[in-house]
């Protein structure tokens, strides 16, 4: 991969040009779904924009000293390396990538957690606290199962890289692995049932407490584009194979973009049809029932792989 | 430069969030507070948000006398809200201390500590009457923008209780 061809995919696409308008649209898609479950109007379409820009000209309380340089710091992490994520989807056929950017997605995808997890500590809220607290237990929990079902869907295809995984052709294993990772993504995004690190107005806003104004607006921002990171890389696994089999670039986009979207759709379904769970009932949930399928799955590619 | 401010003034009428914060309630109003947000009502439509933390909000909620004990919790949350704010009186009691009034435990009514925007009259109002409270609140906020000083300007706007048989 050029260094031209990794900018832009960084800053076009799938990269920022895509994925902060595609943030917002999630970010609304999210509350819409409530709202037409509870039938309801909902929020107007461009709710999580003027969100963004009200917040970024809110001001924010004064904060000193290396604690407030780390609250400065934080959100920003988070925005880019869930920017960076979005840019490293194998989206396009034959688009490039290198031996690896597997293990670079996992990194960055992971990195907007434990930013909220030092941002929570660092705020020195006891909210935020319990809030980063309640996050470590559940990134725990679920990433064993994530990390299980990716490494056995690579494990089958025998290699790291991106682009390879998504020109396989779609076998028992991925359909398992895929699953699996479908159900990693609530307690990824933070939703419903598993929205208990920033349960709203159980523990006011969890790690996010003591974040106003355009730290706030990043924090929300870096949201929308795990939301895109993350269904993109469910789409991403789907949808190139197919565009291969049907026809050109713009037929992958479009199958990228409707393949996230039904995922979103999926998600935010159920987030509004189910009830925050306590932290003992998710952490059993993923140690107990969905590990086993993860165990499985990895188990089974490690057979296959024996076998050819 | 003015684009963006225009946009910015649009943005902060479209998206208020709120915080509500009880200061010695008998909880009629907070349940109306609750009903303006629920299907029947949907204030989403407006964007708003109640919000956990009192930084997050835009507009303050108060309702209640106002008593001893939460003088200091109304002026500590008041101050923890970012500018630009604006607070909303809901019911009778912060705007007049209602049928508590001269009682010795009151400290009211609450633009005695804290400078309100919008009064909500009605014990409880009606949810549709908060919504409008809300809205007008916004208008303020999109008025007042970050440069002017906030406790300046005290802007007390009678909304008018529409009752609908």
């Amino acid at each position: 991969m050029t260094i031209l061809t990794a900018l832009a995919r960084l800053l076009i696409f799938p990269g920022l040009l895509f994925a902060v308008p595609a943030a917002w649209f999630f970010l609304w898609v999210e509350r819409k779904a409530v709202a037409l479950m509870q039938q309801r109007v909902g929020p107007p379409f461009m709710q999580p924009f003027f969100d963004f820009v009200k917040l970024l000209g809110k001001s924010t309380p004064p904060r000193s000293g290396i604690a407030g340089l780390l609250m400065r710091a934080w959100p920003l992490i988070a925005v880019s390396s869930a920017a960076g994520a979005v840019g490293l989807l194998p989206v396009l056929p034959s688009s490039g990538g290198f031996q690896g950017d597997l293990i670079l997605l996992l990194a960055l995808l992971e990195l907007p957690s434990i930013c909220i997890i030092a941002a929570g500590f660092s705020s020195r809220s006891i909210f935020g606290e319990i809030g980063s607290a309640r996050e470590a237990a559940l990134s725990v929990s679920y990433n064993i199962v994530f990390l299980l079902a990716i490494v056995s869907i690579a494990a089958s295809q025998h290699t790291f890289r991106l682009e390879a995984l998504a020109a396989m052709h779609p076998s028992f294993l991925t359909v398992l692995g895929i699953i699996a990772i479908l159900v990693c993504l609530p307690a990824k995004l933070h939703i419903n049932p598993f929205s208990l690190p920033n349960a709203e107005q159980e523990i006011y806003a969890g790690p996010m407490t003591e974040y106003a104004g355009p730290e706030l607006a990043m924090w929300e921002l870096s949201h929308g584009l795990e939301w895109v990171a993350s269904v993109g890389l469910v789409a991403s696994l789907i949808a190139p194979h197919l565009a291969i089999a049907w026809g050109g670039a713009w037929l992958a986009i479009c199958i990228f973009v409707a393949i996230s979207i039904a995922v979103v759709l999926l998600l935010s379904t159920l987030a509004a049809a189910t009830a925050r769970l306590a932290i003992d009932s998710s952490v059993r949930f993923y140690w107990q029932c969905t590990l086993i399928f993860a165990v499985l799955a990895i188990s089974s590619a490690i057979l296959v792989r024996f076998r050819s | 430069m003015k684009l963006f401010q225009r946009l910015m003034c649009y943005a902060r009428r479209h998206s208020p969030w709120l915080f509500h914060m009880n200061s010695g309630s008998c909880n009629g109003c907070d349940i109306e507070i609750v009903a303006a947000l629920s299907p029947r009502y949907d204030a989403e439509q407006l964007g708003v948000r109640l919000e956990g933390s009192p930084r997050h909000a835009d507009i303050l909620c108060v309702t209640g006398p106002v008593t001893q004990k939460a003088v200091n919790a109304v002026k500590t949350v008041y101050g923890q809200v970012c500018g630009p704010k604006a607070v909303i009186a809901i019911g009778s009691c912060p705007a007049t201390t209602n049928v508590f009034i001269d009682s010795r435990t009151l400290v009211g009514p609450l633009d005695k500590h804290v400078p309100v925007d919008v009064y909500v009259p009605g014990c409880p109002p009606r949810p549709d009457a908060i919504i409008q409270g809300v809205a007008k609140a916004a208008g303020i906020l999109a008025e007042r923008g970050s440069n002017q000083p906030v406790a300046a300007a005290t802007v007390a706007t009678i909304v008018t209780e529409e009752v609908s048989q």
